[in-house]
């Protein structure tokens, strides 16, 4: 059976991807950005994962205002980096596990999940800069070492689904995942965040003290994290850092005892602050190894 | 009965919900269509031609061709949007934080550098007309 052993939450900041793309990471802004990353890719590639599961956003990209679904499953065979004004990310399309995808669509309808499903999607830096920051530099030549089912969330016109909403989903998804034959390993990304405003003249909040109860509570207190209310996202975070949202599928979809085995926290990419979070299942730890 | 907008206090900040979606249609549609080559290439040779496609209100026409960068924000657009229009004009997300706040570049960068703009002081609207009524 398929298995969800681990979750990683990640910020997806753009700016990011053109730092890789360019080069131009060991640059004195940009090194401690990365630094906290390099454990991470350690990791991942110790997890052996057969498929990650991302959950991320799309910014006006693939999206348009023309149709704006709350839940959109990836189900077609690739995802190609879309382009979002400078042209697309120089980085490896996007391969699915399409078989799994269309599982997961089908289950999570009959779990009274009622998803969009997405048989061509291209993906934008919400999916890409994950992809890059964990498994490190690639070029379009290259191949991501593991398949990726893509998660596209509403967080650009409010409401976004509840932090409720998303934890409840995350545990559909793992149900959907365990009813699958197939032995795989999967392991769950949440992204987005952590608190940035990009917008209008409060842009630039940074909310340290915010982000880092939310990462504690990520592991401790997860489903009272996910009660939190948009207003307070909103308020405390910045307009933007309602993404946060996103975490909580993540966090939903693993067990209630979890172990933080990697965390990295800055300020600033660009506008925002970049937060980074490992977890395991307990019971699961060591089973991939 | 009308919902609750919890979240009009915060200040500086429009939060883009379904009745600015209503009002920014067009503008974001037109934003978002510069996202490809061609189109870019379109709008470079005549603007006004181009937002001719776009059924926009003359406000928000207006405010396209100043690049007011905030009224287009008041008019209904949306910072992913309109975060196109300023990459077609080579403009990045954190430049265009610096013409919102007024800042400027350099200063805005400076305060990011510096751990960003504090949360003390900037939750409710309550807050900035004080600071208003001091000055
Ligand atoms: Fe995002």
């Amino acid at each position: 059976m398929a298995r969800i052993t681990a979750g990683v939450g990640c910020s997806h900041v753009p700016a990011i991807g053109v730092a890789m793309d360019q080069g131009i990471t060991e640059q004195p802004y940009w090194e401690p950005v990365f630094e906290g990353f390099e454990k991470s890719r350690e990791w991942m590639k110790e997890q052996k994962a057969d498929v990650v599961f991302l959950v991320y956003n799309d910014h006006c990209t693939v999206f348009d205002a023309s149709c704006i679904p709350t839940f959109a499953l990836g189900c077609g065979p690739e995802f190609a980096p879309a382009d979002e004004g400078w042209g697309p990310r120089p980085v490896p399309v996007v391969k699915n596990h399409q078989v799994l995808a269309s599982h997961i669509a089908q289950s999570l309808v009959l779990d009274e999940f009622d998803i969009t499903v997405m048989n061509e999607m291209e993906v934008d830096h919400g999916l890409t800069v994950p992809m890059s920051v964990m498994f490190g530099d690639k070029t379009v030549d290259d191949e991501w070492p593991c398949l990726v089912i893509p998660l596209c969330v509403n967080v650009v016109q409010y409401p976004p689904p509840t932090g409720n909403r998303c934890y409840n989903l995350g545990k559909a998804i793992r149900r959907a995942v365990e009813s699958f034959d197939e032995d795989l390993n999967v392991v769950i990304f949440g992204t987005g965040g952590m608190s940035h405003q990009l917008q209008y003249k409060r842009a630039g909040l940074i909310n340290k003290e915010w982000d880092e109860q939310f990462l504690n509570r990520l592991t401790s207190d997860p489903v009272a994290l996910s009660q939190t209310p948009h207003v307070e996202y909103l308020r405390e975070a910045g307009s933007e850092g309602v993404e946060m949202v996103m975490w909580h599928v993540m966090r939903g979809a693993l067990d209630d005892e979890v172990e933080e085995v990697h965390r990295h926290y800055h300020v600033p990419a660009s506008n925002t602050a970049v937060g980074h979070i490992i977890l395991e299942n307990v019971k699961d730890q060591g089973m991939a190894k | 009965m009308a919902l609750k907008k919890d979240y009009e206090d915060i200040p500086g900040t429009f939060v883009f919900d379904a009745d600015r979606g209503r009002e920014g249609y067009q503008l974001n549609q037109f934003c978002i269509s510069l996202r490809l080559q061609k189109n870019r290439d379109t709008f470079g040779e005549n603007e006004e031609a181009y937002l001719d496609g776009y059924k926009m209100t003359d406000e928000q026409r207006q405010a396209v061709l100043d690049r007011d960068w905030n009224r287009l924000l008041e008019l209904g657009g949306n910072i992913y949007y309109t975060s196109k229009l300023a990459a077609n004009d080579g403009i990045n997300f954190q430049q265009l934080a610096g013409l919102m706040t007024g800042m400027g570049n350099d200063a805005y960068r400076a305060m990011m550098v510096a751990g960003g703009r504090s949360p003390e002081g900037n939750r409710y609207q309550s807050e900035w007309d004080d600071k208003e009524g001091d000055a």
